[in-house]
């Protein structure tokens, strides 16, 4: 049972597909809807256990939905198992949200999206803008009855890039490098502030423009409208019309944001996130990497 | 010297974790979260004491003193971290009144021994061994 859209924002009508994004108003509206799962999805394992929005199950991109073992995700038997066990339906509407800007809510809707779960939405702008907007949190544990959800095989084919497809892809098609202009350059090989996850080489891919992806973000904690994002990814990177498009970053978590924003927001049909990133380029063996501020060529 | 690789307060919290069945150790780890003394006042407000742990995925700051040779140690963290506050909880409670040699010697692989790795990740993880390797650091040049 599909859950009627979110038709109240002038601004998502505006993006390719209104129905991706839901307004904190339209949540707090329809948070007993049959059909509807909310779920949280977060940097910090403990947060959702702090407070969470009421009937809001949690789904941690770290330990349940990656493969314990291989650095890989869950395979179509985990993510039947996991999901059975949240209490969602394969056919159910489940609506996203999370802490820093929706970075690990992005990347959860991604993983479904790799199984074909077909009715997946983010909250335009996560939790913080539910929590500053004073609506109700609870520590009450939601208790949803089990599902049986079917086991349906991964399909990496379309929305993920492996290293390979990658290394094929230069020069053939745009690659976006979403993370800070420091990481791109090659002055540092992680993020300001976060743990050096071993990267071994700094730099970029060669060819890849700089799009930081808090570019795409609004001062509310929102996405900027359809026209000041057109500005940002067509004027400004030079994206077209019809193009395939690639982005990484460091782990993936922050291009799964600009993959919601090229493939949802602005429609781009063929846009994949290299969930690698830099841990796995910057520390690949012969692979071309390109230091500086200029995207560089092959 | 004994064969314990840990002073035995130290040893605390591994044990504490290591002795719960593993969906609740993420509890007892809010628990410890929400432990997380406030800082004492000769400091509070002083943010020139506080350094600031660059690996931790969120803001936290750590101040250690050596006082005749005995640590104690403070952090704050804010509370939309909890896991970080955690961290530094484990840390602050474990490390204060330890001799500065006892704090010198916990490994550095000590937060991967304490049973959390599996329910709040390696990568997670890793924000609190920065921590400690800060600590440690600053009990080195203040002892």
């Amino acid at each position: 049972m599909t859950v009627e859209h979110d038709n109240s924002s002038a601004k998502f009508a505006e993006y390719a597909a209104p129905g991706r994004l839901v307004t904190t108003e339209w949540l707090a509206a329809n948070l007993d809807a049959p059909g509807l799962v909310v779920v949280e999805s977060d940097e910090d394992v403990l947060l959702y256990e702090t407070g969470h929005i009421p009937g809001a199950v949690k789904v941690d991109w770290h330990t349940e939905l990656n493969d314990p073992v291989v650095r890989d995700y869950v395979d179509g038997k985990g993510f039947a198992e996991l999901l059975s066990r949240k209490g969602i339906s394969r056919d159910d509407t489940v609506v996203i949200y999370g802490d820093k800007n929706n970075w690990w809510a992005a990347y959860a809707l991604w993983v479904f999206s790799l199984f074909g779960h077909e009715d997946v939405r983010l909250v335009d702008g996560g939790r913080d803008k539910w929590i500053a907007e004073g609506r109700e949190i609870t520590t009450e544990k939601t208790v949803r009855p089990a599902t049986e959800y079917p086991v349906v095989e991964r399909d990496d084919s379309v929305l993920r890039a492996y290293k390979d497809d990658v290394l094929a892809f230069i020069g053939q098609g745009p690659l976006i490098d979403v993370r800070s202009p420091e990481e791109y350059s090659g002055e540092r090989t992680h993020m300001p502030a976060y743990p050096d996850e071993s990267s071994l080489r700094g730099g970029h891919i060669p060819t890849a423009k700089s799009v930081p992806w808090s570019r795409a973000v609004a001062e509310d904690g929102g996405f900027k409208t359809r026209a000041e994002l057109e500005e940002i990814y067509q004027d400004g990177a030079g994206l077209k019309a019809g193009d395939d498009v690639i982005a990484y970053c460091r782990i993936g978590e922050r291009s799964s944001l600009t993959w919601f924003v090229l493939q949802h927001l602005l429609g781009f049909e063929n846009v994949r996130n290299y969930d690698g990133s830099w841990t796995e380029w910057g520390s690949a063996v012969r692979v071309p990497i390109v230091t500086g501020t200029e995207p560089g060529s092959l | 010297m004994t064969d314990a690789p840990l002073p035995a307060r130290r040893a605390g919290a591994g044990e504490e974790f290591r002795a719960l069945p593993e969906e609740d150790r993420l509890e007892r780890l809010r628990g410890y979260s929400s432990e997380l003394p406030p800082v004492p006042e000769h400091l509070a407000g002083n943010v020139d004491m506080y350094e600031r742990v660059a690996e931790c995925q969120s803001p936290v700051f750590i101040n250690v003193e050596v006082t005749d040779g005995v640590v104690a140690m403070h952090a704050t963290a804010p509370p939309e971290a909890p896991t970080t506050r955690g961290f530094a909880s484990i840390l602050v409670q474990g490390l204060t009144g330890l001799t500065a040699d006892e704090v010198l010697a916990i490994p550095g692989d000590y937060p991967q021994t304490i049973g959390l790795t599996k329910s709040v990740s390696p990568l997670r993880i890793a924000g609190m061994t920065g921590m400690l390797v800060r600590a440690q650091r600053q009990v080195a040049e203040k002892r």
